[in-house]
């Protein structure tokens, strides 16, 4: 208990934590707490009394009040937030259940005791007419927070603060103590190394590959620095088993003291120390190697390197919280907390009290669940290579077994790993994948299912509507691709502005317009092929889907629709195709895989059914029943009855109807199997290391893809313009008049050059015979009512949907995992299924 | 959108008293959702035809929101309506000709109460099952009938007929019935959706169909297909999503009915037969919470929930349509406290860890492993065996060797099955999983056993070991 004297009156609170405050009605306590903390971190009995009850006063709602404020308090406590609790909490059941609560959250709590004179409180009361109860029940409260100072610092409080008198109490200035584990103003670079175990020999070889300098007294090595100002974090069990405890503790203890290093224990220091104390303890695990080896060094070693480990704590959370290292990794809600389960936790991991069949705790894969945002580093576990999960990585690759000795370097995400010298240790069970190494590509349902605000880069933040998510769902788990592949789903794409050229409703001027307007200079025309869309992910060889994607059966790719869809029952031939033709690309980008965004062609390769189901069963219909319309009405102008406007109308209702046959017969072509299926690629999404939809302009992807060749591939047919130029900009259009009148699609304006901020990434200008597939075959007769349409809603959506699946591609490409890069394709799907006029 | 009707009636002209509509002149009505021009385009003594020509306009239709339009296909600009005799047309006549349809005839209504020769011409009739259907709905009520089937696109002969055909009915029939029955069948045949349904749809139905409907050996059906209507929200989310995928909307409706390549005699009592065996098992398993997953519109399910033994149920699919089925069939809403504290349904997929799948004695996947593609079924083990671990998970699958004994049974009993498992290829995967899971797997089958092929649906018992219960 500390007893804070008149003069200097700091009382150290935890910046993250509960502090309960303890006085008699009338003690001040409101007051104190609104001069000090702020105001939303203070939660008052009375304030929660008048929520549930219009009156602060009324005791009958007491027990509601508290469930409230238990309520609030642990909601802030689970969000991280110092809450404050005000209420008079002079009897003992009153604090226990706070510092229950507090615990239960894995967060200290400290008490602030204002005691004052009940006199001074019962005079303070009678100035306020609401505080009608009487003196006794100021004296009875007294008379518990007397009784309670006998207990009160054995209750489970970290620190009691008792302010005696109203001097020391206004003398006072509270200061936020931050966790010890809380290193978040520290930011690397870090090595981070994996689990020792006394092999002090290759902790050197390690360091040094890593560019650190030794430095020793005579032969022993006592510090290292590194020329980058790099930092290093030791993740633990620096002790036991192998040959030389002593020289890695001196090493390592050298590091910390000045600076360069940081160390969490791990479970064999934990233990160490208990032995070195003289607890009793199973000599076990190779125990009795560091015993022996540190009984042979001087006293005075021992008491240093005993002082080191029993003060090493159990995690810091570093880089602005984007870092968290355990010795056996920290599940999200309790990173930079403070408990005893904590601590253990983040010594011994997530145990299920069970052994195995070598006699070794079963582990709890908490990686497998892990969904936070910090990357959290850890060892513990020997495992034969060092592998993401869910961004986490254990690092123990059993060296003192004979493995390696690995590093990660941070922020570069690279491993760096030395060979055991010798194995020194006999493992008890064979090195093992870590648990549910192969299991990354379990989703949960909370991934994806029910209304989620995404934050993504591009595109801020992105609201899909629980319906949504729910249609998806059915599409996703029903018809989509392993989501391991599914790595994008491609956006929607707006059509320009409406144009107001005579006859057309969509023209390439406008979208020339719309993009200078926008700060483009030079945008790209690029042909847009009327297929399928589809995503090619394909991978050089089985290895390489099995490193890269995880998928071990032996498939290397796959092609999948807009609805992450495969193509074809079996994909293989055309993924082996693509292969082909992709090799220079392959080449080019230095990459085992690739994602190539790309059209399938023909049309009725994929919607053969849907063709006939709509396009050709409208075509059929108009022309059987326009010819005979247009008999009877020949038939009755023959008698004279005035029937011309009909007449008139129904002709050129069976023109229009001809045209509109003409133009989806134009992208029938038979197919037989593969045979007639070709590709257009018009942009790389990704390769290793680089996403490249995000990182490189339009002219630079058509320039690469320029590279493939062969059957499978169509070239897209583009050409640039410079907006400033009226001569580009009219050959242009005629390029798209063109284009359009043999039978082509229309064209995508895209900026040739990356872009600031967020314009659309293309727009489509179709071509005027397309649109009545699109519009019916009599749109042209409507143009004015179709003018009238609304971009507004479908351009939100095309620029949210580019910003998921950039998103997505990032995050594969980042190496994040994959329920990260799969909310994001699976929130693509979802918006895809908002309804906004289908044919925009 | 064209419909002529003849007659040689002597004078024939007189069919324009019983139309109401003067044979000379040309007349134009307008209806909500476009204008119906009749006109004659012959008017002898001999012969005379009235034509009924609807002018339908889909883009100003579709951009008005059609509000009341009685038929959700006009929210797409590409569509039949104005061509086809759909519906719509069906709805137009009979507005146009109500009068006539009354059988009323101020001027001649002895004329109005015989039959006379008719002959009714529909160019493109939609014509859902095909021309044979015509015949059956058409020829009992007296008419002769031609229905010629109208290709889909001549360029493409491969393609076949396409779902139209040109009717032309003759007989003798008086003119009110034979334009009720055309006022009735006409949407009765028509293929597109109904997302729409007026509430007095029935009090037509009756009225149009009086003295006819009732003695035709097809009413059933008739009475099913015009007031058989569909709704939801979500249905038109997917329907976006299966255009976005250049699919039709029928190949991601949700596989409802198993063996639906069957015929009915032979699927519904294996239908049954397996619920038998589903549920007997889990009474010998002493369950008393269960969790159908999959359980589509809860058939099986509502047999769980009617049985007390059970004191914990839920059902899962991924299909929120067949869900509201189910709610609908275990009528959810009107359940009492106690009963819907005991009964749970909700939307997820099996290849998606579900925290709300944990907990049960018993889960049941009746017909489902079959519908998830081969690569994805290692997930859908670990979700279930793996993460939910239910003390006992029973399987029933096809047994695809039993297929050679359904008469022109080619591929799959069902279009989205993704695969049938033989009896071989069953007994490995359920051991696999079992070993893999510490579960104990016993098979058996179900239905008529043939001593080669074995019973036509397998199933696997599978029950966790002692001690794997963590």
């Amino acid at each position: 208990m500390t007893e804070s004297s008149t003069e200097t009156h700091q009382v150290t609170v935890p910046a993250m934590g509960l502090v309960v405050l303890v006085g008699i009605s009338g003690s001040g306590k409101s007051t104190f707490a609104r001069t000090h903390f702020k105001s939303t971190e203070v939660v008052s009995s009375d304030f929660c009394r008048g929520l549930v009850a219009d009156d602060e006063n009324d005791q009958s709602a007491t027990p509601d009040a508290f469930d409230v404020l238990h309520y609030i308090v642990g909601t802030r406590l689970r969000r991280g937030l110092l809450t404050v609790v005000d209420a008079t909490n002079v009897q003992q059941q009153a604090r226990a259940s706070l510092i229950k609560l507090a615990k239960s959250h894995d967060v200290l709590v400290d008490a602030i005791v204002i005691d004052v004179p009940d006199t001074v409180a019962i005079e303070r009361n009678k100035q306020r007419p609401d505080r009608d109860f009487g003196t006794h029940v100021v004296s009875r409260q007294h008379r518990d927070l007397k009784r309670s100072f006998r207990r009160l610092s054995k209750e489970g409080f970290r620190r009691v603060h008792v302010l005696r008198g109203t001097d020391q109490i206004d003398a006072v200035e509270i200061v936020r103590e931050r966790p010890w584990n809380d290193r978040k103003d520290i930011h690397g670079p870090f090595d981070i190394i994996g689990d020792i175990h006394g092999c002090a020999s290759e902790l050197r070889t390690l360091l040094t590959e890593l560019g650190w300098k030794l430095q020793y007294d005579g032969t022993t090595a006592i510090d290292a620095t590194h020329p980058d100002g790099r930092q290093a974090v030791f993740v633990g069990d620096l002790v036991d088993r192998g040959p030389d405890t002593p020289g890695v503790l001196r090493l390592v203890m050298g590091m910390v003291a000045s600076g360069n290093a940081l160390c969490v224990s791990g479970n064999h220091e934990a233990k160490l120390v208990r032995a070195l104390k003289g607890s009793k303890v199973t000599v076990s695990h190779g125990l009795a190697e560091s015993l022996a080896q540190m009984g042979a060094e001087s006293e005075d070693f021992g008491k240093q390197a005993l002082d080191f480990m029993d003060g090493l704590i159990s995690h810091y959370v570093l880089d602005d919280g984007k870092l968290v290292v355990a010795h056996a990794g920290l599940k999200q809600s309790y990173h930079g907390r403070s408990s005893g389960r904590v601590r253990s936790f983040a010594l011994y991991g997530d145990t299920t009290g069970e052994t195995d069949e070598y006699g070794l705790p079963v582990r709890y894969p908490w990686a497998q669940e892990y969904r936070g945002q910090a990357m959290v580093v850890y060892g513990h576990t020997p495992v034969p290579k060092a592998e993401w999960i869910n961004n986490t990585i254990c690092l123990d690759t059993g060296v003192v077994f004979g493995g390696e000795l690995t590093a990660l370097r941070y922020p570069e995400r690279e491993l760096v790993s030395v060979p055991a010298e010798q194995q020194w240790y006999e493992p008890v069970r064979p090195l093992a994948p870590a648990a549910g190494d192969r299991e990354a590509s379990v989703l949960k349902i909370g991934d994806v299912a029910g209304t989620r605000w995404l934050e993504t880069t591009h595109a801020g933040k992105v609201k899909i509507p629980e319906e949504n998510a729910a249609a998806a769902l059915e599409i996703m788990s029903r018809f989509a691709v392993d989501p391991r592949w599914l790595i994008y789903l491609p956006p929607t794409m707006s059509p320009v502005a409406t144009s107001k050229v005579d006859g057309f409703l969509e023209h390439p001027e406008q979208a020339f317009d719309e993009y200078a307007g926008w700060g483009v200079t030079r945008v790209v025309c690029e042909e847009k092929h009327m297929g399928s869309r589809a995503i090619a992910v394909i991978t050089k060889d089985a290895d390489a889907a099995e490193r890269r994607f995880g998928i071990g059966d032996g498939t290397t790719g796959v092609v999948y629709t807009r609805t992450g869809r495969p193509f074809f029952d079996d994909t293989t031939e055309l993924v082996n195709r693509l292969r082909i033709a992709a090799d220079p690309l392959f080449e080019s980008l230095d990459t085992d895989w690739l994602a190539l965004d790309c059209e399938l062609l023909p049309w009725s390769a994929k919607a053969i059914d849907l063709i006939k189901a709509q396009y050709a069963s409208v075509g059929a219909a108009a022309l059987n029943v326009l010819p005979e319309a247009l008999a009877v009405l020949e038939q009755a102008a023959a008698r004279g009855l005035d029937v011309g406007d009909i007449t008139a109308r129904s002709r050129r209702r069976l023109t229009n109807a001809e045209a509109f046959r003409d133009a989806y017969a134009a992208y029938v072509h038979p197919t037989n199997g593969l045979d007639g299926v070709t590709l257009a690629p018009f942009q790389i999404l990704a390769s290793e290391g680089r996403a490249l939809a995000l990182t490189e302009s339009h002219e630079w992807h058509l320039a690469e893809l320029a590279k493939l060749e062969g059957d499978l591939i169509t070239p897209t047919r583009h050409r640039f313009v410079d907006l400033a130029s009226r001569d580009e900009r009219d050959a242009a259009t005629q390029w798209w008049l063109d284009l359009t009148a043999s039978g082509g699609e229309g064209v995508v304006v895209k900026p040739a050059h990356l872009t600031e901020g967020r314009i659309q990434p293309g727009i489509k200008v179709r071509g005027r015979e397309y649109l009545r597939i699109i519009y019916g075959p009599d749109y042209t007769d409507s143009l004015d009512v179709l003018r009238d349409r609304f971009l507004g809603k479908k351009r939100q959506l095309a620029q949210r949907e580019h910003g998921l699946g950039i998103e997505a591609l990032a995050a594969f490409v980042d190496h994040e995992p994959l329920w990260k890069i799969h909310q994001s394709v699976f929130a693509v799907l979802a918006l895809e299924s908002e309804p906004v006029d289908p044919r925009l | 959108m064209l419909l002529t009707v003849s007659t040689t009636h002597q004078p024939a002209t007189d069919l324009g008293y019983l139309l109401h509509k003067h044979p000379d002149r040309v007349q134009e009505f307008k209806q909500s959702f476009g204008s119906v021009t009749v006109f004659y385009p012959e008017a002898t003594d001999e012969r005379c035809t009235v034509a009924l020509m609807l002018n339908v306009d889909p883009v100003r239709l579709a951009r008005s929101r059609a509000k009341n339009a009685p038929d959700f296909s006009l929210a797409q600009y590409v569509n039949d309506r104005s061509y086809a005799a759909s519906s719509l047309l069906g709805v137009a006549m009979a507005d146009v000709f109500s009068t006539a349809r009354s059988g009323r005839c101020n001027a001649n209504q002895e004329l109005a109460d015989s039959a006379i020769p008719l002959e009714i011409v529909i160019p493109v009739l939609p014509c859902r099952g095909g021309a044979e259907i015509a015949h059956r709905l058409f020829e009992p009520l007296g008419w002769t009938v031609e229905a010629e089937p109208i290709p889909l696109d001549d360029d493409f002969a491969e393609w076949g007929d396409s779902r139209y055909v040109r009717l032309k009915l003759t007989g003798v029939v008086r003119l009110a019935d034979a334009l009720n029955q055309l006022h009735v069948l006409l949407p009765v045949l028509d293929e597109s959706k109904h997302y729409w349904q007026g509430p007095d749809e029935v009090d037509k139905l009756l009225r149009s169909g009086e003295g006819w409907l009732a003695t035709h050996p097809d009413a059933n059906l008739i009475t099913r297909r015009y007031l058989g209507r569909r709704s939801g929200l979500t249905r038109t989310a997917l329907a976006r999503l299966a255009e976005l995928g250049d699919e039709v909307e029928e190949a991601i409706e949700p596989a409802e009915e198993e063996d639906i390549l069957q015929p009915e005699e032979k699927r519904v009592p294996l239908n049954t037969q397996r619920h038998d065996a589903v549920y007997q098992t889990l009474l010998d398993l002493g369950a008393r919470s269960v969790i159908d997953l999959g359980c589509g519109p809860g058939q099986f399910l509502d047999r769980l929930v009617k049985t007390p033994a059970f004191t914990r149920v839920a059902g899962s699919d991924v299909s929120t349509r067949s869900l509201q089925y189910a709610a609908r069939r275990l009528r959810v809403e009107r359940m009492s406290e106690r009963q819907s504290e005991r009964v749970d349904l909700f939307q997820s997929a099996l290849t998606y860890e579900d925290d709300r799948f944990a907990g049960f004695d018993a889960a049941v996947l009746m017909e489902v492993v079959e519908h998830v593609d081969p690569p994805r079924l290692e997930a859908l083990e670990r979700v279930v065996f793996g993460a939910a671990k239910p003390g006992a998970v029973i399987v029933t699958t096809p047994n695809c060797e039993y297929n050679e004994l359904y008469e022109g049974l080619v591929g799959m009993r069902h279009p989205d099955h993704r695969f049938e498992w033989n009896r071989q290829e069953f007994a490995d995967w359920s051991d696999h999983v079992a070993s893999t899971y510490g579960y104990v797997v016993e098979r058996r089958g179900i239905g008529d056993l043939d001593d080669t092929l074995g019973t036509p649906t397998q199933m696997a018992i599978f029950t966790r070991k002692e001690g794997s219960d963590d």
